[in-house]
């Protein structure tokens, strides 16, 4: 029997010639990420475990990303980023993303990535749930604990199971309507906000193929919204350019074997589907656009890991170019290199950034800002009963800060034309032309 | 880790997300600072919306008042703990004194957080159990055996084995765990 890449990456870090689903094994981190959130419970628990002097396992490798609470007044948020700082310089980290200063990034998983701490085969750790979004690069990247990352910050290694490994094909093409966010949405709804817990979901076929590596990586962060242990995506010709023009860390390629094994397959025809939405209050609430067009809404937020890199503001700009928004509209870049480039990118001679300015949204500084609500000063946090259409991953009662509010999530060009409207909308007529 | 741990019960759903077990508002406390540490306490299933918190009434708070809650069990059903990966979900619930969680599923972090950090024991069971046990019931869970006593009920339900992560609990937590097996 054949391994899935997963395996194959899993056999490698455990110094192994082959593992298979099932298997606990040890292996070792390639790289570990943490933020402002998790990171000071988990040098707590590094020093508390490993003593007042220990170092950690790979300075190179260890990332330090803030980004969750940095706009705030909150006290205990600042004293949270000064831990960080102290522990940066203390185990002399270099790749430290420093409020504040100029290497200032913001969103984790759109900086880990950029700034080429992904590469294919690895095995990648961070205390974020979303750090699946690293299999959009070939690699093995799943979310962790303070404890586990504690615990790999000391020694390098953790404990897996090797996941089943569910596989999505996706063949056909999108229509121009559709971006990949449509796909994840539609994929969660299928299998449930529960389909995959504990599973690898492994993504391939031609509508993958003709992906960009920004929309596979949409793909792989919402893995963890079917309850996914990791997303995957093997690394292409493509993967490989995005990866070499950041960094020249040498890197193992891997693929599936023809007769590996896999716990279900599903197929789909991407030429059948439509913008999709996910309904409050659960990911997986799958709504076909069609089947909600009109629901009033009063709130509109571009942002996140998921629904905030360049793409999709291009995606966004497009569709506000020479419009004026209905309803309250925030545009959060997820990182610095983002907003400089919303500032640099043109439709026509607007920027990004002049065409929302222009069509009357609100703009925040880069962080993840609202996506999960935040201290109560949060941008774009939701206080009251606000409806709101994100281009963020989860809507969970409360998860953008109001228990009351209810949060629609869909893809970059919906959020964008129902902004307009003020009532989920579909993009179409928007993109006529364009 | 013990091996029977008695005491009574706090019902739930379906899907409590971690933003239900501590609200990212409450995220800003520093775990390891013990001034800070039992706010998280205080605020375990703070977010569980009203009509479903302390089921079948629904209108029960896990912590009504102080930083600890009366009940040490909590019966969840499917996809318990989906969401982030935040440690300070397990850590909440034992702040305020919760020893075990039985449901019928969990989510993958949640449940590897429980056990890695030696927090609380995450037991699946084998039928559903939150509309056969009600909050305030007084349970007794026998680890040696993986069942479960409904003494005010007078009914008994089977536990699936907890398997691998037995080892992890009883060494403590995985740095233990890891101590032991040489690594
Ligand atoms: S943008 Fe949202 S989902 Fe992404 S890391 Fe930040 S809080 Fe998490």
């Amino acid at each position: 029997m054949g391994m899935n890449i997963t395996e194959k990456i899993m056999a490698k870090a455990a110094g192994k010639d082959s593992v298979k689903a099932g298997d606990n094994i040890w292996v070792n981190v390639n790289v570990l990420m943490t933020h402002d959130v998790c990171g000071p419970g988990t040098i707590g628990i590094f020093k508390d475990k490993f003593g007042a002097d220990a170092k950690v396992f790979d300075k190179e490798n260890v990332v330090i990303i803030p980004d969750h609470y940095i706009f705030t007044e909150d006290k205990r948020a600042h004293r949270n980023i000064d831990i960080l700082t102290d522990f940066a310089k203390e185990q002399d980290i270099p790749h430290y993303y420093q409020p504040g200063t100029d290497t200032y990034m913001g969103v984790c998983h759109v900086t880990l990535p950029e700034k080429g701490h992904v590469r294919p085969g690895e095995i990648i750790l961070g205390t974020d749930s979303h750090t699946c979004t690293h299999g959009a690069l070939g690699a093995f990247a799943t979310g962790v604990g303070n404890t586990d990352a504690a615990f790999a910050l000391g020694t390098g290694k953790t404990w897996l199971k090797v996941p089943e490994t569910i596989k999505f094909i996706l063949n056909g093409t999108m229509s121009d309507t559709m971006m990949a966010k449509d796909l994840i949405l539609h994929m969660i709804g299928e299998i449930g906000f529960d389909g995959a817990t504990y599973n690898a979901m492994e993504f391939a076929g031609e509508a993958v193929d003709a992906m960009t590596i920004e929309d596979r990586m949409t793909i792989c962060n919402m893995a963890i919204e079917a309850g996914g242990k990791s997303g995957i995506i093997a690394a292409d010709a493509k993967a490989e350019a995005y990866v070499k023009e950041r960094t020249d860390v040498p890197y193992t390629l891997f693929q599936s074997d023809e007769d590996a094994d896999y716990k279900a397959v599903y197929t789909f025809n991407v030429n059948d589907l439509e913008p999709t939405v996910a309904a409050p209050s659960a990911p997986d609430k799958r709504r076909a656009i069609s089947t909600v067009i009109g629901t009033e809404l009063t709130r509109s937020y571009i942002g996140s890991c998921t629904g905030g890199k360049i793409s999709d503001f291009a995606a966004a700009a497009q569709i506000l170019n020479n419009q004026t928004v209905g309803i309250d509209t925030f545009i959060v870049p997820s990182t610095t290199f983002v907003e400089k480039q919303m500032n640099e990118y043109k439709i026509g001679d607007k920027t990004y950034m002049q065409i929302f300015k222009d069509a009357g949204c609100r703009i925040g500084p880069p962080s993840c800002s609202a996506c999960l609500g935040g201290p109560d000063d949060t941008f774009g946090r939701t206080h009251g009963q606000e409806i709101v259409v994100s281009t963020t991953n989860r809507n969970f009662p409360g998860r953008m800060g109001s228990m009351q509010a209810q949060v629609y999530l869909a893809s970059p060009y919906v959020a964008a034309a129902s902004a307009i409207t003020g009532k989920l909308t579909d993009p179409a007529p928007y993109l006529q032309g364009k | 880790m013990k091996d029977i741990i008695r005491g009574k019960a706090f019902v739930l759903g379906n899907d409590i997300d971690t933003d239900q077990i501590i609200p990212a508002k409450y995220l800003s406390y520093d775990p390891s600072n013990p001034e800070e540490k039992k706010y998280f306490g205080k605020y375990a299933l703070f977010g569980v919306p009203e009509g479903q918190s302390g089921l079948p009434s629904g209108d029960i708070r896990f912590v009504s008042e102080g930083y600890s809650s009366e009940y040490n069990i909590i019966i969840g059903g499917r996809n318990f703990g989906c969401g982030s990966s935040r440690e300070h979900a397990p850590f909440a619930i034992e702040v305020a004194g919760g020893e075990v969680v039985i449901a019928e599923s969990f989510a993958r972090i949640f449940f590897r957080n429980c056990v890695n950090g030696g927090y609380i024991v995450p037991y699946e069971a084998v039928e559903k159990l939150n509309d056969k046990v009600e909050t305030g019931d007084d349970l007794e869970i026998d680890l040696t055996t993986d069942t479960v006593k409904n003494l005010t009920k007078n009914e008994e339900y089977s536990l699936n084995p907890l398997g691998d992560i037995k080892a992890i609990l009883e060494a403590g937590d995985v740095f233990e765990y890891a101590k032991k097996m040489g690594i």
